[in-house]
């Protein structure tokens, strides 16, 4: 290793390289990743640390090294959002219902990553550093709704990193941690990829297994990686997706896939639908200046920009935010006091016990969704609500079948804005909603949807291209990012004093 | 839910009231897994040793459905002439209970997997059939200990995850009676079929009736729930006075609420729940853990090829094989056990009347008496067999073959013809013996003689009885009769 | 039409959250400031089309996957109720339940 470049400036790609020629060991790695997030605890992004185990997990991945039984990632450090739980360390999913919660059992993401699932498949030997801070049961796009503190932005501390899978975001822009995996819902993985100028991906719907992730919305939850990279994306996500019979229903008889296998593909002749739709009078001229840029650069590149219509996007948000909390109010019915969690001091009796369990344990947006779900749900109005947003669910899935008659792949916005201040959208919730609109289609598709840097917007915070394409065609995404980030250097700028 | 049966069906009122009775009932499937998860479904063990983290709700897991579940369903729906839905879907039933982990039921509400089909059986001798609405899959709750815990309850959540068919009829039945012996039909077929275990002590077969009265040609009544009857001997009482309890009040002017009740076996009354708070808002919705259940054509035919004869199956070919009347064949294959003991005596002697009546008759008479059934029947079929052979061929008389039975019953090892022998029960067959007996009756009862021939049929009756007293039993009354016409002839 | 108060109660009861006073009336102002960009939704006709209630069933053809009937977990109750509030010989307490 060169003694320039420092150990948290290396890729994953690059460090697994030195971790296999044994230039470094998985040990003197995650001690100088510990260190960093010590040393940048102010950012917040961090929830929950445990050298001892980081450190016997280490020592495991050198062993398998010096024995040559090392996994594809073997040593190479991460971080988990704090949705997956984890046997070695707690899980909150953000929320005081969880505080303290251990879990009997690994997330099938976490052991795919790591170690490899008891009694299967061997894993990637990653090694986890610890659990990083999200909007409370992944209900957010701040990561103000943590219960515990927000977290911030690397590139302007005053900003929100987005969310919900903020502290995934902010960790891997501050070099915290070389990746880390996030959950993206409605766009959760996207935007703070984003607003934090790292590449992140949101396979398509059932590629990654859903076991072990604390559900929000189940028909749009899914698992993916934040990293600086489209080649370091696609290195995780290979080791995360694959079907997962035995404990997820969702997950789909598609074999694990080596995403890093077309990378270098050629994209002349590349054919890239514009959606009108995503770029009305709501986009915000800086963003929509970097987003353009990054076109003419694809056009550069040899691909084509093909005018396409998504003319149902502007529908995505109440169509979402009647599905998604819908999900939410029943999955999180099992927060209860009886069999786990937090459990209220005082009550009269088993109803009021509940009643103050809840409403001490749940956060104010967790509450408003609780309250939009039940009542889409609830006699007399399930009709009108939660299977007319199923049928425009249905129309937008088209839509999208359309589209891709016409291109290969989607290109547009990730979010209206850069990221505001936090505490920007003060005590309006629907603020937060509507600046979802460009991630939202793509979710409620069950489409592959990924955020890589492409510029920086207003207060020189960075913006990031969404790509959009088919179901089960990440590797495509995939090469078209990489392709982009060999002839640019967006990913590799830094924020000061990082 | 359509009611034009009662209007067709002789219906028995009670003080003026038509009774009207329907049922859902709780079949435990005997997997050995639950519905969802893979945990053992074994009763009695220890609390909670059972309950994994799926069945427990734990963060971050998921259903994955069970296949034998669904081939049990598959099973019932082929059994009771059902349609198996090709495609089904599992929703969520959403309330808050200490027993149900995660605050929601899995379970079928819109499309059920089996559909349709009916309940067919004897009422005395009147053929009944009730209708079916649906059977669903879905997932059994835990247990609530409310004793041994000062002002608290105990949660075992064992049970939670065990698959269940609900099995829902029409409102069908008019009478106490006949909602019994719908019961015990049903509870004949599943554990004829093998999908449950019957147990009712241990919650394994739970029925509740949804009972209601009116005057006849009325609409529907307000119908009260009596839930998880647990006998049928308390399934009986509480109906009874259930219909005795409806029909005083509507006689009293008031009105009956819609409630659900339970049956206290101590009193022998029924009595309203604190009724469960939000029945009215389930919130159902499609489970998005679980995509639609698909059911093949043929792995429809696959279960079927594997199932075995059907009661009513078998009962029919009962009829044409063995030339039984529908009520026999139907009294004959009350259990497999009983069936097959049937069977394998009949094609013995190749008597198949005679053993059905020895079986329905004497057999079952002295099983009764013990509270025994046919597996604990000392008699083999082969040597039912024999008898009625014996009986058949004129050796001995139907009296005699009771007292052979006597012996069999008491000494298994006993051979038929041996015990025939030792206690000298042959039929007298040696006509020139017989005839000389027939001649000195006549002789001696000139009177009845002269009755006879003036048509007093009588009086033969009484010549038969003094000649059979003259053979000390033992002479065949057919050729005795023969006899006595051809010699009163000339 | 409109959310009212007597409706956040509801729905507050059928979802057991316990609400201060003033959580209601705010909670009772926000969701009614959703449901009016709700509105839109609700005017689209949908005659016609099969509510989609998994996102990869683009082509309607997705079926459950079934597993066999084995049963294999093991007995892990100390470390399933490791989190548990309150627990005695092995069940979970709860307030009295009356039926």
């Amino acid at each position: 290793m060169t003694p320039s470049t420092e150990l948290h400036d290396l890729t994953v790609a690059e460090l697994a390289a030195h971790l296999r020629s044994r230039q470094v060991s998985a040990v003197e790695a995650a001690q100088h990743f510990l260190a960093r997030a010590q040393s940048h605890a102010h950012l917040g992004a961090f929830l929950d640390t445990n050298p001892e185990v980081t450190l016997a997990q280490a020592r495991a991945a050198d062993a398998r090294l010096a024995a040559g039984t090392a996994g594809a990632l073997e040593g190479v450090p991460l971080a988990h959002k704090d949705i997956f739980v984890t046997r070695d360390f707690a899980t909150t999913a953000g929320s005081k219902m969880l505080d303290g919660y251990h879990s009997p059992f690994d997330a099938t993401v976490v052991s795919r990553l790591g170690a490899g699932v008891a009694g299967g498949a061997p894993g990637a030997g990653m090694v986890t550093l610890g659990k990083l801070n999200c909007d409370e049961f992944a209900m957010g796009s701040a990561n103000e709704n943590s219960a515990f503190h927000p977290v911030k932005n690397p590139w302007n501390t005053t900003r929100t990193p987005g969310g919900s899978s903020g502290g995934s975001a902010a960790a891997v822009a501050a070099r915290l941690a070389p990746a880390a995996t996030g959950t993206d819902t409605g766009g959760s993985i996207r935007q703070p990829a984003s607003f934090c100028g790292v590449t992140g991906i949101k396979p398509t719907y059932g590629r990654a297994s859903r076991y072990g992730m604390v559900a929000f919305a189940s028909s749009l939850d899914q698992a993916g990686p934040l990293a600086r990279t489209a080649q370091d994306c696609a290195l995780l996500l290979s080791a995360m997706c694959g079907p997962d019979p035995d404990r997820d229903a969702t997950s789909l008889d598609v074999p694990a896939e080596d995403f890093t296998r077309t990378l270098d593909a050629d994209i002349s002749g590349l054919r890239i639908g514009v959606p009108a739709e995503f770029f009305g009078e709501g986009l915000a001229p800086d963003v929509r200046a970097a987003v353009d840029a990054a076109l003419k650069e694809y056009e550069a590149l040899g691909a084509r920009l093909v005018p396409i219509s998504l003319p149902r996007t502007e529908l995505s948000i109440p169509v979402y935010y009647i599905i998604a909390p819908a999900e939410a109010s029943s999955n999180l019915s099992r927060f209860d006091g009886v069999k786990f969690g937090h459990r209220a001091k005082n009550f009269k009796d088993l109803n009021d016990m509940y009643e103050q369990t809840r409403a001490e344990g749940f956060g104010d947006e967790v509450k408003r969704r609780i309250m939009i779900g039940t009542y889409v749900l609830s006699h007399g109005y399930y009709d009108a609500y939660y299977l007319q947003a199923q049928k425009i669910r249905r129309m937008i899935a088209d839509d999208f079948q359309q589209a891709f008659q016409q291109c290969d792949v989607i290109a547009g916005p990730v979010a209206p804005t850069v990221a505001w201040e936090l505490g920007g959208h003060g005590n309006d919730p629907l603020a937060d909603y509507l600046a979802d609109i460009f991630t939202l289609p793509a979710s409620l598709a069950g489409l592959p949807g990924m955020s890589l840097p492409v510029g920086f917007g207003a207060g020189n915070m960075p913006v990031g291209l969404q790509l959009i394409g088919n179901h089960l065609s990440e590797s495509r995404l995939l090469n078209v990012a990489h392709r982009f980030q060999q002839a640019t250097d967006w990913h590799t700028r830094r924020p000061q004093g990082i | 839910m359509t009611d034009t049966k009662s209007v067709a069906q002789k219906s028995l009122l009670v003080r003026g009231y038509e009774v009207v009775i329907g049922f859902e009932t709780h079949a435990q499937l005997s997997t050995q897994s639950k519905i969802f998860s893979r945990a053992a479904t074994a009763f009695g063990a220890e609390p909670n040793t059972q309950a994994c983290a799926v069945d427990l709700a734990l963060p971050g897991t998921l259903p994955v459905m069970n296949k034998g579940a669904v081939e049990r369903a598959i099973e019932l729906g082929l059994a009771l002439g059902s349609h198996i839905a090709p495609r089904s879907i599992f929703a969520r039933k959403n309330y808050f209970y200490p027993d149900l982990p995660k605050g929601y039921q899995i379970s079928q509400f819109e499309i059920p997997v089996v559909q349709g089909g009916s309940v067919e059986f004897y009422l005395g001798d009147e053929k009944k059939s009730v209708r079916l609405v649906r059977a669903h899959l879905e997932e059994d709750a835990g247990k609530s200990l409310h004793e041994d815990f000062i002002g608290q309850t105990g949660i075992d959540l064992n049970r939670a995850g065990t698959p269940l068919l609900e099995i829902v009829t029409e409102p069908d039945m008019r009478s106490t009676a006949e909602a019994v012996a719908y019961a015990k039909e049903l509870h004949k077929i599943v554990t004829w079929i093998g999908i449950c275990d019957g147990n009712m002590q241990e919650g394994s077969f739970r029925c509740d009736a949804n009972v209601s009265v009116r005057k006849p040609g009325e609409p529907l009544g307000t119908r009260r729930e009596i839930k998880n009857l647990n006998s049928f001997k308390f399934m009986q009482q509480a109906i009874d006075y259930e219909i005795r309890w409806q029909i005083d009040e509507l006689e009293d002017g008031r009105a009956i609420q819609q409630a659900t009740v339970l049956f206290n076996p101590d009193n022998g009354e029924t009595r309203a729940m604190r009724s469960k708070e939000d029945a009215a808002d389930y919130r159902y919705f499609p489970d998005p853990d679980l995509p639609p259940l698909v059911i093949a054509p043929e792995w429809v035919e696959r279960v079927r090829a594997g199932m075995t004869e059907l009661p009513r199956v078998m009962a029919a070919r009962f009829v044409t094989d063995y030339g039984l009347s529908d009520y026999d064949a139907t009294a004959l294959t009350q259990s497999r056990e009983v069936a097959a003991y049937f069977e394998a005596a009949a094609q013995a002697c190749g008597q198949p009347k005679l053993v059905g009546n020895w079986i329905m008759g004497e057999i079952s008479r002295r099983l009764n008496a013990t509270e025994s059934d046919i597996s604990a029947c000392p008699v083999t079929p082969t040597q039912l067999g024999q008898l009625v052979s014996r009986i058949q061929d004129g050796t001995i008389s139907n009296n005699a073959a009771k007292q052979v039975m006597d012996v069999l019953w008491a000494e298994p090892q006993a051979q038929v013809d041996a015990v025939i022998e030792t206690k000298g029960l042959k039929q007298m067959n040696d006509t020139g013996a017989l005839e000389k007996i027939v001649d000195a009756v006549l002789a001696a009862n000139p009177k009845n003689v002269t009755e006879f021939r003036a048509g007093n049929a009588k009086a033969l009756n009484a010549l038969v009885g003094q000649i059979m007293k003259g053979s000390q039993g033992k002479a065949n009354p057919q050729q005795v009769n023969d006899l006595l016409k051809q010699k009163l002839a000339g | 039409m409109s959310l009212t108060l007597a409706d956040i109660d509801r729905l507050a009861h059928l979802a057991r959250l316990g609400l201060q006073p003033e959580e209601r009336t705010r909670l009772c102002s926000q969701l009614n400031d959703f449901f009016g960009i709700v509105e839109k939704m609700r005017a689209v006709d949908t005659s016609g089309v099969v509510p989609l209630a998994h996102p990869v069933d683009v082509s309607g053809d997705m079926a459950l996957r079934l597993r066999d009937d084995v049963a294999s977990e093991p007995n892990q109750r100390d470390a399933n109720q490791q989190s548990a509030p309150a627990v005695e010989s092995g069940l979970f307490l709860v307030p009295k339940v009356i039926e």
